[in-house]
């Protein structure tokens, strides 16, 4: 039995709502909410990035799996919001954690799907005996230019999954990966801001890629929609994850759990894996979770996980999705916005 | 801070390594080559406790360049579970919620950038818990 062993979230305390971003640009809030089905998203600190958010989750991980950290055998950090261009972030991560110096690490880039693309990998190399745990981190803090529609949504946390066959709380027993060129959303190399192709993000991307790679793990796992207790899709914004799963046949209820967009944004490479811990932090023995990812460019992951009797040891082992979104909130305005991003230009 | 310095400290700003001597016990952060209680060199790796309380503070208004843009924030002394002293940025915090005597807990931040091409500095500062 392969699978996770341990997980752990990590979002900023930072906030700004839908509000704040729309006076400065004098939109209508309430169209937006309507539209995007999304209130506030998180906000890194100025001290924080992908490699502080990546360390936290890999802490909170590593408390719920408790085992000895060099026995991890790869870190893989997918993020299109990496610290450097050259420099592997999870080169910090091990050594701020503890992990290595015997270790594999790569960073992983995929739009939005980089998360799951080193989730995969992880628990491909555990699968095939290369090592007894392997570590896949999905963590971003997504870049939004000033007026764009995605400056309302592209928000900052992250989620990171330890890989092994040993104490498994959610085994994971089917996986799809469907992939095309859909240039649908791009950032040029040394351009700050991405760009996307407006609606054409949505039906021949996001929809066509998730549909496709959600189909393909049903008919794989000869599984039918109901037979779920937890489903979770990317979410952009709020409105397309409830879209898709109606598509694939389901209910909101089902999605219930890991819809966490309208309070924290999209987390880019963050976004479904965090939404996955926050199905895990309140999954029972037996749940089995439905996840499909969305990475623009374009491609789908998705796996079948089924919740082992172990994950009621490992719950409240570390602080819950949930807990953080809720609580310690701290509510910056726009100009506070603007410069905890960096969107100010400084004379220094 | 200069790349070899900065890598030199990494133990210590990452990991919280500390020095505990092997014949009185007395912890060292960061570590010594000789025990400044029983004179002994004779040391061993212990990682801290990341968790402690806040002995006391003050807010930085004015900073030096490099933390230009980031003022104002608060820098405290924090008393660490196991007994050791250090200074240490208070990140993500109202100052009204200060308080001496408070629980803190340490995370990994980012404590400065070399400029705009140069390398990330990370390690530790305090929140509140």
């Amino acid at each position: 039995m392969v699978g996770i062993v341990g997980y752990g979230s990590y979002l900023p305390r930072y906030r700004i709502k839908v509000e704040d971003i729309a006076k400065q640009w004098g939109a209508d809030p309430e169209a937006i909410k309507r539209g995007l089905m999304l209130y506030e998203k998180t906000v890194p600190g100025q001290d924080e990035d992908t490699i502080t958010i990546s360390v936290e989750a890999a802490r909170y991980a590593l408390q719920r799996a408790r085992i000895n950290p060099q026995e991890i055998g790869a870190v893989y950090i997918g993020s299109e919001s990496h610290p450097y261009a050259v420099k592997p972030s999870a080169t910090v991560l091990i050594d701020a954690v503890g992990i290595g110096p015997d270790v594999h690490v790569a960073s992983f880039e995929f739009a939005c799907k980089a998360g799951t693309e080193a989730m995969y990998v992880a628990y491909s190399l555990v699968k095939a005996g290369e090592m007894k745990y392997a570590m896949g981190i999905g963590a971003d803090t997504s870049q939004g230019a000033p007026g764009d529609a995605l400056e309302y949504s592209a928000s900052a946390g992250g989620a990171a999954f330890i890989m092994g066959n040993e104490n498994v709380v959610a085994e994971i027993l089917f996986t799809h990966s469907y992939t095309s060129d859909t240039p649908d959303f791009w950032r040029r190399e040394h351009e700050f801001y991405p760009r996307h192709a407006g609606r054409f993000t949505g039906e021949p991307a996001y929809f066509k890629h998730i549909v496709n790679a959600g189909k393909a793990l049903l008919e794989k796992s000869k599984m039918k929609p109901s037979d779920f207790k937890h489903a979770v899709f990317h979410m952009p914004n709020g409105k397309f994850p409830q879209m898709a799963g109606r598509q694939l046949g389901f209910t909101k209820e089902q999605l219930e759990a890991g819809w966490i967009i309208p309070w924290m944004g999209n987390t880019y490479s963050g976004s479904s894996p965090t939404g996955l811990t926050a199905i895990l932090d309140v999954a029972n023995p037996g749940d089995l979770i439905f996840m499909v990812s969305f990475g623009s460019g374009a491609g789908s992951d998705g796996f079948i996980f089924k919740v082992t009797d172990k994950i009621k040891d490992v719950q409240d082992k570390a602080v819950k999705l949930r807990d953080m979104l809720d609580n310690n909130k701290i509510y910056l305005d726009y100009g506070q916005y603007a410069k905890y991003r960096g969107k100010i230009i400084l004379n220094v | 801070m200069i790349t070899p310095r900065y890598h030199r400290e990494i133990p210590q700003r990452y990991r919280l390594e500390a020095g505990k001597c092997q014949k009185c016990g007395e912890v060292s952060f960061p570590p010594r080559l000789v025990c400044p209680n029983c004179k002994s060199q004779e040391f061993e790796t212990v990682r801290l406790n990341d968790e402690g309380k806040l002995l006391t503070y003050t807010i930085i208004r004015v900073a030096s360049d490099k933390f230009f843009g980031t003022t104002p924030f608060a820098v405290g002394i924090v008393e660490l579970n196991d007994g050791v002293k250090l200074t240490t940025q208070i990140a993500d915090v109202d100052f009204d919620q200060l308080k001496i005597g408070q629980k803190v807990k340490l995370v990994f931040r980012k404590i400065q950038d070399e400029g705009k091409s140069g390398l990330h500095c990370y390690g530790y500062k305090a929140v509140l818990v």
